[in-house]
């Protein structure tokens, strides 16, 4: 009597239904929550990639949303400048609020985004034409840039890596990375999360012998020399591949280059 | 053999019949989340409620389950309850579901928790299959949390992020590197097997 297919084919599908309606009512439930904290946990990734998280105090405390500028990249959509910061007049313009606007969403609208299409960098189809970046300061009105974080990513072996790399206010010298968001291997391409690996990006430069055009950094198989190569994860090449071309990438003349030009003239004005 | 009290069902399977220890089910978790006690002890409580939970609903639908979709049918409430915590603790406990990552998904696959409704949840009352799952949830944290103990006491000098042994520039304890990757937790549990199956002889294979 219990195998009866008819009876067979009740019960699984009750069974679904039941558990489909379970999983689906906690997701929905518990979406703010989860949205929540994924919002923290990027503020808290941007404290420490800039060295100034501190654990005894809330993450709110410790951000500050005036560091957030967003910055139009590249091949001049709309005619704004490249690597300006994008007034609220053209923002209007362009159509888009920049209190709620989010580079990821962006991507599925044709007219707020581009299409990468040079190749090997960095296997992510498109790119908004506005990026978020976040300009530490320390306190008061006036006070002087500390570091220049900028968001990067990019595909390892599984998954899209999220995550920010720092910069010194010379717009070349490596302060810290960080990923916070990837679906890569625990033990493998997931180390790119371990302290040790990020540390070993602090002090390096992203660009060498004062040629600017090119960002030289790079993750290297094997034992890194000089400056600017990165230890690579083992048995993690692809990772470390998506890694080194992804920061390349978003360095790079096609991403955040003409930006770091920019706030490097700003920085020394006498260098030019 | 004597008819079992829920007690019985619950304690046994804590050291007499451990899951690790004398089945050597669920070593994989066992590896991958004892680097730190914090990840340990999320990993036991999800481990514990999902099995406790999935023998009750099992052994509560057992004799409407038509017997050549059992397995798949435990696989369903299991993934199901596996999937509420997971999406519970992103909601409420972030940073301990970031570094538990894929392994809370994996508890679906955990020999344990389907081993538990296979093996006793389909013979057996609601009550009774309850307590044997949490027992034997417990059973697999005693090992669990054991394990965590010693790697992140002396992998890292730490105890649930507390320093115990200082190490560094001005500390005087070396970490034992060994203890972070996995072969360590091979070595601690066969410890583990070794001082249980000493204790209690009944245990030792032929």
């Amino acid at each position: 009597m219990q195998d009866d297919a008819r009876r067979t084919f009740m019960v699984a599908g009750t069974l679904c239904l039941v558990c489909s309606v379970l999983v689906s009512t906690a997701a929905v439930v518990l979406r703010p929550a989860q949205k929540e904290n994924q919002r923290l946990d990027v503020q808290k990734n941007i404290l420490e990639v800039a060295g100034i998280y501190d654990e005894s105090k809330p993450i709110g405390a410790q951000y500050d949303d005036g560091w957030k500028k967003l910055v139009v990249l590249g091949h001049r959509p709309n005619g704004q400048p490249n690597g300006e910061y994008l007034s609220k007049e053209e923002a209007a313009v362009a159509g888009i609020d920049i209190a709620t606007f989010d580079s990821r969403k962006a991507i599925k609208v044709e007219k707020l985004s581009t299409e990468i299409n040079d190749g090997a960098l960095p296997h992510i189809a498109r790119r908004s034409y506005y990026m978020f970046v976040y300009e530490i300061r320390g306190e008061g009105k006036d006070a002087p840039l500390d570091k220049i974080i900028l968001p990067i990513y990019g595909k390892g072996l599984w998954s899209t890596l999220y995550g920010f790399i720092s910069l010194e206010p010379d717009c070349e010298t490596i302060s810290g990375i960080t990923f916070y968001q990837h679906g890569e291997t625990p033990g493998l391409g997931g180390e790119v999360e371990r302290q040790s690996w990020k540390d070993s990006w602090k002090g390096k430069k992203a660009f060498s012998d004062g040629d600017f055009s090119k960002p030289t950094i790079s993750v290297v198989k094997g034992k890194a020399s000089g400056d600017s190569q990165i230890d690579g994860l083992s048995g993690a090449t692809i990772t470390s591949k998506g890694v080194n071309d992804l920061v390349k990438y978003w360095l790079g003349p096609d991403a955040f280059g003409p930006y770091l030009d920019r706030v490097r003239s700003e920085q020394n004005p006498q260098a030019e | 053999m004597a008819k079992k009290t829920n007690k019985d069902v619950f304690v046994e399977p804590i050291f007499r019949s451990n899951p690790i220890g004398l089945l050597v089910l669920g070593i994989c978790s066992a590896l991958a989340v004892t680097t730190k006690l914090e990840t340990a002890i999320a990993m036991s409580i999800a481990v514990t409620l999902v099995t406790g939970l999935s023998s009750f609903a099992i052994s509560q639908i057992r004799t409407t389950i038509p017997f050549s979709i059992r397995i798949i049918v435990q696989m369903t409430v299991i993934a199901t309850l596996v999937i509420l915590v997971d999406q519970f603790l992103k909601a409420y406990f972030f940073d301990v579901s970031k570094q538990m990552s894929v392994f809370v998904g994996l508890i679906i696959t955990n020999c344990i928790v389907m081993g538990r409704a296979e093996g006793y949840a389909m013979s057996n009352d609601p009550a009774k299959s309850f307590w044997d799952g949490v027992g034997n949830g417990v059973g697999y944290s005693v090992v669990l949390i054991l394990v965590a103990f010693f790697r992140e006491l002396f992998g890292s000098g730490t105890l649930y992020g507390h320093v115990i042994f200082k190490t560094g520039a001005e500390g005087w304890y070396v970490p034992n590197g060994l203890m972070l990757l996995p072969p360590s937790a091979f070595f601690l549990i066969a410890f583990f097997i070794w001082g249980v199956r000493t204790w209690d002889k009944t245990q030792v294979g032929k």
